[in-house]
């Protein structure tokens, strides 16, 4: 095998395990929201894993800044919540959850994902 | 100068006291005239002259006391928004096909001979492709960097890193030829590729765009049904106001031809009125005096005033409008799989066009580099995440639309899903089946108190009661002419009937277990009348007076035009059909045989009901129930699917996951028809969707090539992505018209 191959492999085998380190092994950073919190919507949700409180109004703010049509609507859909988000514009979701556990949200087309934590 | 009037939210409000300090702070602006503050909408309505004062003058104002104005988005505004990010997709998308397609000429094989020399040369391609894959491309890039940042990957990030390659070796062949050439390999670039694939992929997503916004004309449509202005009687005088305008009590007119503003109640004229558009109820409705009326319906022939009950946020339209925008943000169960495998799709393409190039490099044909170039170009390009995620939601959005089109309102989703599943529908009686409206058809005499009498005694007992059947007594008595008496410790007993006291003699009226109950005699020759009344489904109430039977009454509800057809179709479906009454079990056969129902529940005692719906439930059958929402709402709640029939104006019963306003009982087939229909479609999307990625992306990954020598093009790759997640929106939208 020519250096050249052996140098093609190593590349292969690096490319698929950075990949699969760098995308699916990551640990999300929970971050608490109190009374009320900004996500910023530009590639993904930043926070992307919010927690909030149990029993309690939390108002969540999206700023969507992202272009991508991918991105321009907000589904939560636990809370039956299916919202538009004009660009650069602050849109606010009341949540008031009343039981404990995860609550996925995603964009419209289900390529981003992110989720509230009910504590 | 010029008076405008504007809505605004405010944010920051919390109590009533806001409401005055917010008000205030606005008309002491110069140059608002009014302005009218709402704490439950938390929205400020403001009328101002734009050339004396600015939104920005209101805002600041607002500022110094603590609350925050924003310009309150309007559907119509979101709808321009939508429409210019449209236009600007579309110019690039015929700016990136025709640079591209230039270059193409240029380059491709076959065409090649056909094009001037100048698209020949590497660097005009080069010159032509820039603006396509950095201008035209931007978005993606866009979209990928904060994503990559975030460790996230998307479609985007797929196109991106499929066309920089692309990009990257053609500028590298323009540069340097000869190093390309060294390897063996003809040194030729492929602008053609990143740009035509960027050209067709954002003319996926633009026809997308059009398309997706056919999935919620339903939502349009109900907007737009809306009357803007109405016709108030305010101080003897008439006067035209705007919508928002009108009040809780106001008096509205209302003429031939013209739309019923808000909902209210008729207090003056009669009228027939088209509420096809709210309720999808075909048949124009007679309507008269205290009769309800649904804003945004149409007035046909006559002329009448009625009071407004409920406006703004109230209205049925507006809770139609709710409801439909709240169905359409929930999730099916049956996306659960798509979500789960859409988490993970874009890593593994990833990893899947690395291993392409590994593969083809290593053992493929020569010249290796550039095989395994353009085959990882189209792993990366042909994979479509988006049909995945568009499969569900959009059929949903169709199929719910549709829905309330009809008039079957469905609450979420999930419902919708379920109610494919039906194999048995539990009818309510009264009020579902039957007009709800009984009236007395017989009164027999069993003692020395003659029609009347009994009529007398009867409708006193229940003058206090709520029963449908205590109604058709005092009417009927009330028709008569007939002075009640006044009746002491009146207790009405659930289920069993009522218990009073007239002239210190206990009374009682109500069914044999009420009789049963309280020990009082029935001779068999009164048996034998009751059997034979109840036979004709009559309900038969029995009269006591100091322990004495002294009459009968027969009461009889009649059924709905729509309740023979609905339980047909219903039976022809292969549905189980059950009724379920708290009547005797002969007047309730006698309904059921009318209407072909073989399986009956008599005797239940409202309480009983969800049991009973438990009870087929263990029977291992889905039940969908049908009843009124109000009386059997943990019935309904129980049930797989409950479904309630609309009263009034209320659309949002709480226990209830479908709900009929149209009234009509074929609705239940054709709610259970449109859940099949709507789930079709999402399992074909969703085959369609994961066949497509199973089947090509190995396919681009050169499976065919071995055996028939079969490549596939990165630009046939985002021709068949593009065509793919249009196709699924496609196929969400012919459910309107099969649907």
């Amino acid at each position: 095998m020519t250096p050249d191959k052996i140098f093609a492999i190593i590349f292969t085998v690096f490319g698929i395990g950075f990949t699969y380190w760098y995308f699916l092994m990551k640990k999300d950073e929970v971050v608490s929201a109190k009374n009320e919190i900004d996500v910023v919507v530009q590639g993904g949700y930043n926070p992307r894993v919010i927690a909030i409180p149990q029993g309690k109004t939390t108002k969540i703010n999206f700023i969507r800044k992202d272009k991508n049509s991918c991105l321009e609507e907000i589904v939560i859909s636990d809370f039956k919540i299916k919202k538009y988000l004009p660009l650069n514009e602050k849109v606010t979701i009341e949540l008031a959850p009343e039981e404990k556990g995860e609550y996925p949200y995603s964009c419209g087309m289900n390529m981003f994902h992110g989720k509230f934590i009910v504590q | 100068m010029a008076e405008i009037k504007k809505n605004f939210s405010i944010k920051g409000m919390h109590c009533a006291s806001c409401v005055r300090i917010t008000e205030r702070a606005l008309k002491k602006v110069p140059g608002v005239s009014d302005a009218v503050v709402n704490l439950a909408t938390q929205k400020a309505t403001v009328n101002f002259d734009d050339s004396l004062c600015s939104q920005k003058d209101l805002a600041k104002s607002l500022e110094t006391t603590g609350y925050k104005l924003e310009e309150e988005r309007t559907d119509e505004q979101e709808e321009i928004e939508k429409r210019k990010e449209l236009n600007q997709l579309k110019i690039k998308v015929l700016m990136s096909l025709a640079l591209g397609g230039l270059i193409l000429w240029g380059s491709f094989p076959g065409l090649i001979d056909t094009s001037p020399q100048i698209l020949k040369n590497f660097f005009v391609q080069l010159i032509l492709a820039i603006p396509v894959q950095f201008y035209a491309g931007f978005t993606f890039y866009q979209a990928t960097i904060p994503a990559l940042k975030h460790r996230t990957a998307n479609m985007d990030t797929l196109v991106v890193i499929g066309t920089t390659v692309a990009f990257s070796y053609s500028v590298f062949v323009t540069f340097f030829p000869q190093i390309i050439e060294s390897l063996g390999i003809e040194p030729m670039p492929y602008f053609d590729v990143g740009a035509i694939i960027i050209g067709l992929i954002l003319l996926g997503r633009y026809l997308e765009a059009k398309a997706k916004a056919g999935t919620t004309s339903a939502i349009k449509k109900l907007l737009s049904l809306g009357a803007k202005t109405a016709r108030v009687i305010r101080d003897e005088k008439e006067m035209d106001v705007a919508i928002e305008e009108v009040k809780v009590g106001d008096l509205i007119r209302v003429r031939p031809g013209e739309k019923i503003p808000v909902d209210g109640e008729i207090v003056e004229g009669e009228s027939s009125i088209d509420e096809s558009m709210v309720t999808g109820e075909s048949i124009p409705v007679d309507k008269t005096k205290e009769d309800l009326v649904i804003g945004a319906t149409i007035n046909k022939t006559g002329t009448f005033v009625y009071k407004a009950s409920k406006v703004g946020e109230e209205t049925m339209l507006a809770q139609i409008i709710k409801l439909v925008r709240d169905a359409q943000g929930s999730k099916a169960p049956i996306q659960r799989l798509a979500d789960e495998v859409s988490s993970y799709f874009v890593p593994i393409v990833i990893m899947l066009a690395f291993f392409t190039f590994g593969l083809w490099y290593t053992i493929g044909p020569e010249p290796t580099l550039l095989f395994a170039l353009l085959n990882t170009i189209a792993v990366l390009i042909i994979a479509c995440p988006c049909a995945m995620g568009l499969a569900t939601p959009t059929a949903i959005m169709v199929g719910t639309g549709q829905g309330a089109e009809k008039g079957i309102l469905i609450k979420d989703a999930k419902s919708l899903e379920t109610a494919n599943k039906i194999k048995t529908v539990v009818f309510d009686k009264t009020g579902t089946l039957t007009q709800g409206k009984p009236e007395v058809v017989d009164i027999i005499q069993l003692h020395n108190f003659n029609q009347d009498e009994i009529l007398k005694i009867a409708a006193s007992v229940e003058k206090g009661s709520e029963h449908s059947l205590a109604e058709a007594i005092v009417k009927k008595a009330e028709s008569e002419n007939i002075n009640l008496e006044k009746i002491e410790k009146f207790e009405a007993v659930p289920g069993l009937g009522i218990k009073a006291n007239i002239r210190q003699y206990v009374v009682l009226l109500g069914n044999r277990k009420l009789m049963d109950a309280e020990k009082i005699v029935i001779e068999s020759s009164v048996m034998n009348e009751i059997e034979k009344l109840e036979d004709e489904g009559k309900t038969v109430m029995m009269l006591s007076l100091a322990n004495n039977l002294i009459g009968l009454i027969a009461v009889a509800d009649t059924l709905k035009d729509s309740a023979k057809e609905g339980v047909d179709a219903l039976i022809k479906r292969g549905v189980e059909v059950v009724m379920i009454s708290g009547d005797n079990r002969r007047s309730a056969q006698a309904i059921a045989n009318k209407l072909g129902i073989k399986r009956v529940l008599s005797e239940v005692l409202p309480h009983e009901k969800e049991n009973e719906v438990r009870k087929i439930q263990a029977e291992g059958k889905r039940v969908a129930m049908v009843g009124d929402g109000i009386n059997d709402a943990p019935a309904l709640a129980a049930a797989d699917v409950g479904i309630a029939m609309g009263t009034g104006t209320d659309v949002a019963i709480e226990s209830a996951d479908i709900t009929l306003v149209n009234k009509d009982l074929i609705s239940v087939a054709s709610a259970i028809d449109l859940s099949k229909k709507t789930m079709r479609t999402i399992k074909l999307n969703l085959f369609w969707a994961f066949g497509y990625n199973v089947i090509l992306i190995p396919v681009a990954m050169g499976i065919l090539y071995p055996n028939f020598g079969i490549l596939l093009n990165p630009i046939f790759a985002s021709g068949a992505m593009a065509l793919s997640s249009i196709s699924v929106v496609s196929n969400s939208l012919l459910l309107r018209k099969i649907a």
